[in-house]
């Protein structure tokens, strides 16, 4: 009853091929953004603009990167951190080396470069598939922080490869308060899942899938691999690499390689899974999951330890919490192997048929 | 000249080393599929528990049969609860549950035995044999060659267990195909569990070697990492594979090191193993022993 797409009539091409074709969803979506943009600056307080919802945007960012890879070409990846990393330090050299650089054209370019480094670690996806690609992918990892690490040039010859992002200037004001950071992200990150909504159902999101499901009878059906294959690396690096700018930017402030390391990736990579393979809704559920997950926890073990009497060590929380994590994987993937977002599909099933039961 | 052999023997054994975590790889791969990624978690926890149960005051006579008890136990755990339920579900699917169960097992086996690092005695001193660097000049560790020793063993009674052993036949007969498998009649769940648990009895020796060598902590679980490579290099599927690629990547890795490290600014050990694997992979996409695979629409 309350979410019926009956009645709602297509009588144009435009109509058919809208994003969100039905009148509900884009309703709750732009009430969504709408909120987003309008109560939650208002109502928020710092610690949650800071420490939570910054973080939350720019880690869905990373896991709609990884998920446009993963989720829609097929190709696993665990080398997301390192192509966030990309994307900040080239974000910072364009800010220092170039004078009067706008700085959304830094993130922009900083993007760009991480497309590039992700062409070029995507070439052995040519030959090789599965596992196999693991490793490769984990070879990026490992080798671009070094490379950042190693190269002087790159953190401005600081001694402990630690850079200060430059302040956030656009058109002479500067974003300093946590609101402010807040609604550029949000902008940004706003604008990038549209994208991605977009050509996930258009011919290139298609012609990925067509490559995730089998890649020899896609080949056959006239996708041409090569093409696809890496403009999927090209377009989930650029979208890893804005992610990283903004970690650095709007989030961090100062980073150093180390901040980009393998246990990033793996996080990312459990927003991708709990969220939901392959959508776009998900990467925004499974980040949000995966950055309240442990607020949550550290709060109710901290509740239960100041009225039980516990006396639980900090160590103990943080190993619970890998428990928890390790666990919920598990469970995730046997008992809903689809998702966070999945859920959201059963709900809105139920939505169509309620109050009735068939 | 001599310098170049005694870097290249290092990097020989150090490589056994490797090929002994690799082990654990292949062995549930070529049974089940199954990329495990919480090798390492295992060799983690063996080594943990082996540590904390001697602190407790068992002898190393008792505590090593009590180990390999519990990893056996954890086989059988991992088999009914994560395993058994993801049957029939695609490769990854099992590939990312085992990260799940890396992150579950290094947090319970941080939680029970605390996070401290610990030094493990086997007994066996970490110093060069007299004898060789008498006669040759070159520095060869005694623990070196016994875990290259222990580690041909340990191939050994894989190989004939694998080939004469009727659980090894039907571990064969599983790796081919499981229905065909299962239409002769061999249980598939407990070949699992036999896999597995056979696994984490060799996670306890690499665990052991290797606590032994860096002391019991938590970076013992990059160990497993080191081990992709390895298994990359030869191929997922064979154990002879596993040792050929250990000695590549540990020979290749320390050479590197100490001949291209200089120019480069060092400390290119992390990853040279990977590049290595990779440049191989464009060459050679199933390894060097891996079974080749024909695509069929």
């Amino acid at each position: 009853m309350l979410y019926r797409e009956a009645g709602q009539f297509k009588v144009s091409y435009a109509a058919d091929q809208q994003i969100f074709s039905i009148r509900q969803d884009r309703f709750a979506v732009l009430a969504l953004v709408a909120i987003a943009f309008l109560v939650v600056p208002v109502v928020g307080n710092q610690y949650w603009l800071s420490a939570i919802l910054i973080p939350f945007l720019i880690f869905s960012l990373a896991a709609l990167g990884l998920n446009i890879l993963t989720g829609y070409a097929g190709q696993l990846s665990l080398g997301t951190a390192a192509f966030m990393a990309v994307g900040a330090f080239a974000s910072y050299n364009f800010m220092l080396r170039i004078p009067g650089m706008p700085v959304l054209l830094a993130f922009i370019g900083g993007g760009t470069v991480a497309a590039l480094v992700g062409i070029l670690f995507g070439l052995p996806s040519l030959r090789i598939r599965g596992f196999y690609l693991v490793v490769a992918t984990l070879a990026a990892q490992f080798f671009i922080l070094w490379f950042l690490t190693k190269v002087g040039w790159i953190t401005n010859y600081s001694s402990s490869g630690v850079i200060t992002a430059q302040q956030i200037v656009i058109l002479g004001y500067a974003f300093t308060t946590p609101t402010a950071k807040y609604l550029l992200v949000l902008s940004i990150v706003t604008v990038m899942a549209l994208a991605a909504k977009n050509m996930a159902r258009g011919n290139v999101g298609r012609s990925w899938m067509a490559v995730r499901d089998m890649d020899v009878a896609a080949e056959v059906i006239g996708i041409r691999l090569m093409r696809a294959k890496l403009l999927a690396f090209a377009v989930s690096s650029f979208y890893c690499g804005v992610a990283g700018a903004l970690f650095a930017y709007a989030y961090l402030g100062t980073v150093e390689p180390e901040a980009f390391n393998l246990d990033l990736s793996f996080r990312i990579l459990f927003m991708v899974i709990i969220g939901g393979v392959g959508t776009v809704l998900g990467s925004f559920l499974g980040a949000a999951f995966v950055t309240l997950l442990p607020v949550l926890l550290s709060v109710t073990v901290r509740y239960l330890d100041s009225n039980l009497d516990l006396h639980i060590a900090e160590s103990t929380i943080s190993n619970l919490e890998l428990m928890v994590f390790g666990g919920l994987i598990i469970f995730f993937l046997i008992v809903e192997p689809h998702g966070l977002a999945r859920l959201w599909q059963i709900a809105k099933e139920k939505l169509r048929l309620w109050p009735f039961p068939h | 000249m001599s310098f170049f052999f005694e870097v290249l023997i290092g990097g020989l054994l150090s490589g056994v080393m490797y090929s002994l975590v690799a082990l654990g790889f292949v062995l549930i791969y070529k049974a089940s599929g199954v990329f495990n990624f919480a090798q390492g978690a295992m060799v983690f926890f063996a080594a943990l528990t082996y540590v904390g149960l001697l602190e407790k005051g068992l002898p190393a006579l008792l505590a090593l049969p009590a180990t390999l008890a519990v990893m056996v136990a954890l086989a059988l755990i991992i088999e009914r609860i994560v395993l058994r339920p993801l049957v029939n579900q695609p490769q990854i699917t099992l590939f990312m549950a085992t990260i799940g169960l890396t992150f579950f097992i290094e947090g319970l086996a941080q939680m029970v035995w605390g996070a401290n690092v610990r030094g493990l005695e086997l007994g066996l001193q970490d110093e060069p044999i007299q004898w060789v660097t008498e006669t040759s000049g070159m520095n060869v560790s005694k623990f070196d060659l016994v875990a290259a020793g222990v580690a041909a063993i340990l191939v050994t009674l894989l190989a004939l267990f694998f080939s004469r052993t009727r659980i090894g036949r039907a571990l064969r007969a599983v790796a081919d195909d499981h229905q065909a498998a299962l239409a002769v009649g061999i249980p598939l769940q407990q070949i699992w569990a036999i896999v597995w648990g056979v696994a984490g009895a060799v996670a306890l020796v690499a665990g052991l070697l290797w606590g032994a060598r860096n002391g019991v902590q938590y970076a013992l679980t990059f160990v497993a990492l080191k081990a992709l490579p390895v298994l990359i290099l030869g191929g997922f599927d064979s154990i002879p594979g596993a040792i050929v690629g250990g000695l590549i990547v540990g020979a290749s890795e320390k050479l590197a090191e100490v001949y291209l490290g200089p120019f480069v600014g060092g400390g290119i050990e992390g990853w040279f193993s990977y590049v290595l694997a990779l440049l191989f992979l464009l060459v050679r996409p199933e390894g060097l022993f891996g079974e080749k695979r024909i695509d069929r629409v």
